[in-house]
């Protein structure tokens, strides 16, 4: 479980981050390594280049502005997770913060990377698109924003450009009508879940609107369950259920069959706590 | 999970003033292992050292067409590329069978495969470089063209005439079959109540260590010796295998074993390529090391437990039970695993079934068949999850089929604890065991009629818990009749060596080894309790086939109870020879005296009479004042094996209390209990973690760990994140209780403790989770592990 040979590169500011991947094809970037470097020792991939962008100053702040949260590519998990500000503000990535891995990823972990690397079973991309986020992507030509609706576009595939990398997320502050529901079922605390649903919704009188769902591990991206918003915005939680299309894989932790049926149990849990009196 | 303090430590009838027999002693090696100051195979390096990395077949089945080795052999750093035939001019081939295990066979086996490749991960190509990561780079450099062939998956298939022959020269699949009826089988069942028929499944698992395996083989020319830094369970046998295929004596040849990351029966074994990296070391005439890496763990070290077993009983309404039926089937990888066999798992499956009860008609087969997967043999407790999870399951089964209480029907059927000595219908010889005290104290400790009332309560909120319950017997301190007596040149005795040294402290040497379980500790309260000084005097040596007394190493749950008493009597000689000189200095009769904390005094008042550090001054430095004719032997050698028994026995009951999500198939375990009998105990806190652990790789067993199989030989899951070990958050509090029943075959009257809580945890699990769903009318799990499909499938959600 060696890598094999790369070479190494820290990248000072952001100019030069993207001048080198705009010269190296193949080069990864290296943030808080969690999934990367696994990836790396199991010869699963072999760049020539890691482009080392912990260096670069002002991407690990969390700031609000104008009703939205931003959050810098660097910000690792203890840091979110210890942070008021994501505690009041964006109360759904506190909830999910617990169950991504283990203390020890955490402390080196990002939300850039995880968001970036778009693994279908982790709860932070599902988070962002349950909260509509978007993500700000810095290339050669500068800053775009791509809608989390728009960004997550296949297996391990985002919209982020070769040339681009993810500088911060953005997501809506929660207001007082927010609501947030989040589960997930995993064998063991910590592991990727076999099936897991990220959710807000705005309290509306005694209802819900804008539902948005956003399942996780089961499928090629983080899933949005739109007939089932909309069953669920009128309060029919068993129309909800019933309405989920999922098309799930089997596993090596479970069949497709337990997946889809996860689901609906999920969705059930989940309807719950965004529709808790407060 | 919470740790539960035990009962007060039961003080043993061999207590001394200076007594640590039945004390949570802290261990020796704490504050090294603690700080960080282990010595493990990685922390060792050598001038000239190199690293090996092994091509390794992608392929179940293939033919070795050809392995071409030019440019890894140009690539940066390498050393040496070396392929099968050439490193079989340096070393033998072994086949891994015993004679007391009839018409078992193997197929010959080399350090790197030659011709074929027999399953995924074999090792084919070995590479030589200055560091481990420029290997793996030319590793990658090695072309190998396969033919591949089919591929033997399926146990079930693997003896059909339409199955292609793995090992041509053996002309079938079936490596080893065991028959055995005894009593009157077919009758007892025609004149039953009820008899109960299912299949059973353990599903295929392996031991995953902290410290994986690894070795450091050093051959030097100079003095044409071999000096082995291996990670392994039993140095002696492997300084005898590495000079049997390397055409060595054995006093070339010094196995150095220094701290072990866990073992649990993974490093016992013979493995190929670590046989491979010993001959490179005799081949490249430098040291070479190999550590194995996750990777390559998952589809080397070896699996254990891949069953299927059709279990029958028969039981009176009174819930007697009348007899047992079993036939076993595995599967067990392309070749027996040297020098211990892959027959003994099966074997024990056999002996063990039906063993904790009073049941006379016994009937059983098991066959064990090659296939092309990783080659499975002796993990903890062997055999036993598998025989106690059939015995149990069945048991269970029966009573909820009589409607009977679960534990009501072992009250009636375990063996009475006044019928001592007897054996099992299989003719396991017992010497003393205690199910019935065992059970009436779990009852007790676990309060059994609150938790069903409890359970009973809950149900009626449609929250489904279940309690299960699994009584066992557990192999410990074995004989000879284990390996010896079938041909492996394995010893079942065991020494110690004692010395005093020149400031009156003493040093231990001891056979057995320390694996992380806390074997330095019980070494050394023996010693220091027999002869009469503080633990902060006595030193351990392990480890070391130059310098401790030859011996079996850990394995079968032997360390205390067999090294344990070699070095209690160790102690106890050396202190007749202290006292002979302490005699003669005071002119004192030696049985007026004793040693008690580290002073000798005499025997009747306690009066103080001499420091040892002045008796070893005297007797070292000033041997011209002892008596004319008088010589001081300050060093004293003990050795022991188990002559009365052929194994020490040793019996329990365990308890698990879960809950199943019925909408989800998750299983939570709420609380575990096992009382066990390992007769005298001699440090409680050592042997209760033993049983926590065993207890938790029991539930990995039922719950989390399988080694999963495509149907082309390719293991699905052989990382860390696919395959399940069990983990602290889902571990429930697991209490320990205790009986004592020394065996009268040793002073210490210690048996094993550490396989204990690993043979009856997948059983009570099992049985646990059955006992929820009984209500909802759910077919009974019998196929582990028990995953969220299994269950919502047997709920009928899926």
């Amino acid at each position: 479980m060696k890598p094999a040979p790369f070479a190494y590169k820290r990248a000072r500011s952001l100019d030069e981050a993207v001048a080198l991947l705009g010269e190296h094809r193949d080069a990864r970037l290296l943030a808080g390594g969690q999934s990367l470097i696994a990836t790396l020792n199991m010869r699963l991939s072999a760049p020539t280049l890691l482009i080392d962008i912990n260096g670069i100053a002002g991407l690990d702040r969390i700031t609000r502005n104008n009703g939205s949260v931003e959050i810098g590519a660097l910000v690792r998990h203890a840091q979110a997770e210890r942070s008021a500000d994501i505690a009041r503000h964006v109360p759904l990535i506190a909830r999910a913060m617990p169950t991504i891995g283990h203390p020890a990823i955490r402390n080196r972990g990002t939300l850039g990377g995880s968001i970036a690397f778009a693994d279908p079973a982790a709860e932070l991309p599902a988070c962002l698109l349950a909260l509509g986020g978007e993500v700000e992507a810095t290339g050669p030509n500068g800053k775009r924003v791509i809608k989390a609706d728009d960004f997550f576009t296949g297996l391990f595939e985002t919209a982020l450009a070769p040339d681009e990398l993810l500088t911060a997320i953005r997501v809506p502050a929660a207001t007082a009508q927010t609501r947030t529901g989040f589960a997930e079922l995993a064998r063991r605390h910590g592991d990727y879940a076999i099936a897991g649903l990220a959710a807000t919704a705005r309290a509306d009188g005694k209802g819900l609107s804008d539902v948005r769902l956003a399942f996780f591990g089961v499928g090629a991206t983080p899933l949005r369950a739109n007939t089932s918003e909309a069953a669920l915005a009128h309060g029919d939680i068993d129309g909800a259920v019933a309405a989920l299309d999922l098309e799930p894989h089997d596993d090596v932790q479970a069949t497709a069959a337990t997946k889809k049926h996860l689901a609906g149990v999920l969705l059930r849990r989940v309807a719950a706590q965004l529709m808790e009196a407060r | 999970m919470k740790i539960v303090e035990d009962s007060p430590p039961v003080l043993s009838v061999l207590d001394r003033p200076n007594s640590y027999i039945g004390r949570s002693v802290p261990r020796p090696n704490l504050a090294r292992l603690t700080q960080g100051r282990g010595q493990y195979i990685s922390d060792v390096t050598l001038p000239r050292m190199a690293h090996v990395a092994f091509v390794r077949s992608p392929h179940a089945h293939a033919r070795i067409v050809n392995i071409a080795t030019e440019a890894a052999k140009q690539a940066p750093g390498v050393l040496a590329v070396v392929t099968g035939p050439e490193l079989a001019k340096v070393m033998t081939p072994w086949v891994g069978v015993l004679t007391h295990l009839k018409g078992l066979k193997s197929a010959e086996q080399s350090p790197l495969a030659i011709e074929r490749a027999c399953w995924q991960g074999e090792a084919v190509c070995a590479v030589v470089a200055r560091t481990r990561a420029e290997a793996e780079d030319a590793c990658e450099l090695v072309d190998v063209t396969y033919e591949e062939l089919p591929a033997v998956v399926d146990a079930e298939t693997a003896l059909d005439a339409k199955t292609p022959v793995i090992h041509a020269s053996l002309g079938d699949n079936l490596c080893f079959e065991r028959k055995l009826d005894v009593g009157a089988v077919d009758k007892a069942f025609a004149e039953s109540d009820a008899v109960i028929e299912t299949t059973f499944v353990t599903g295929r698992h392996t031991g995953v260590c902290n410290e994986p395996r690894a070795v450091v083989a050093d051959w030097n020319p100079g003095e044409q010796r071999l000096t082995v830094y291996h990670a392994t369970q039993a140095p002696h046998m492997m300084q005898d295998l590495f000079a049997l295929h390397l055409g060595l004596e054995h006093q070339q040849v010094r196995i150095l074993t220094k701290d072990v990351g866990g073992s649990f029966g993974i490093k016992v074994h013979t493995y190929a390529d670590e046989m491979a990296t010993v001959a490179l070391s005799k081949l490249l005439k430098r040291p070479v090391k190999f550590v194995a890496d996750r990777i390559e763990s998952f589809v080397t070290d070896i699996h254990a437990r891949d069953h299927r077993i059709k279990g029958k009983i028969g039981v009176m309404k009174d819930g007697t039970i009348t007899a047992f039926e079993i036939d076993d089937l595995t599967g067990i990888g392309p070749y027996s695993v040297y020098p211990r066999t892959s027959g003994i798992e099966a074997n024990q499956v056999v002996n063990l079934t039906g063993g904790p009860y009073q049941c006379p008609n016994y009937r059983a087969q098991a066959r064990v068949v090659f296939t092309n997967k990783n080659v499975m043999c002796q993990y903890r407790a062997v055999g036993h999850p598998i025989a106690v999870a059939v015995t149990e399951g069945l048991v269970d089964l029966a009573a909820a089929k009589i409607g009977m209480d679960p534990l009501e029907i072992r009250r009636r059927n375990l063996i009475a604890d006044d019928a001592y000595p007897t054996q099992s219908a299989s003719g396991l010889k017992f010497e003393k065991l205690s199910h019935h005290e065992a059970l009436a104290h779990l009852d007790t400790m676990m309060n059994y009629a609150a938790l069903r009332a409890e359970q009973a309560k809950m149900r009626k909120d449609g929250i489904y818990r279940g309690i299960g319950f699994a009584s066992f017997i557990e192999v410990t301190n074995p004989s000879a009749a284990f390996y010896g007596v079938g041909g492996a040149r394995i010893t079942s005795q065991d020494g110690a060596t004692a010395k005093l040294d020149a400031q009156g402290n003493i040093t231990v040497h001891t056979g057995v080894t320390e694996q992380g379980q806390g074997a330095e500790a019980v070494i050394a309260q023996c010693a220091a309790t027999s002869f009469g000084v503080s633990m902060d005097r006595v030193r351990v040596v392990t480890g070391d086939t130059d310098n401790t007394p030859y011996g079996g190493g850990t394995w079968a749950s032997r360390a205390a109870g067999i090294g344990g008493e070699a070095a209690w009597q160790a102690g106890k000689a050396l202190r007749d020879n202290v006292l002979a000189v302490a005699g003669a200095m005071l002119q004192a009769k030696p049985e007026d005296l004793d040693i008690r904390n580290g002073i000798v005094v005499d025997k009747s008042n306690g009066t103080e009479r001499l420091a040892l550090n002045e008796l070893a001054r005297v007797a070292y430095f000033r041997p011209d004042t002892l008596p004319p004719g008088f010589q001081a032997e300050l060093m004293a050698t003990r050795h022991y094996v188990p002559r009365a028994w052929p194994f020490a026995f040793t019996n329990g009951i365990q308890a698990s209390y879960l809950e199943v999500d019925t909408d989800t198939g998750f299983v939570k375990l709420l609380r575990h209990w096992c009382v066990e009998d390992c007769g005298t105990i001699i440090n409680p806190q050592l042997v209760d973690e033993q049983i926590r652990g065993g207890v938790v790789q029991g539930i990995g067993a039922a719950l989390f760990e399988q080694c999963l199989y495509d149907d082309r030989g390719q293991m699905l899951n052989g990382n860390m994140a696919d395959y399940l070990v069990p983990m602290a958050v889902e571990m429930p509090d697991i209490d320990c209780g205790h009986v004592v029943s020394p065996t009268a075959d040793s002073e210490l009257g210690a048996k094993g403790a550490g396989e204990a809580g690993t043979a009856g945890a997948p059983a009570c699990i099992m049985n646990a989770i059955n006992d929820a769903l009984r209500p909802l009318g759910a077919q009974p799990l019998t196929d582990m592990p028990f995953t969220p499909d299994k269950i919502l499938r047997a709920l009928g959600k899926i």
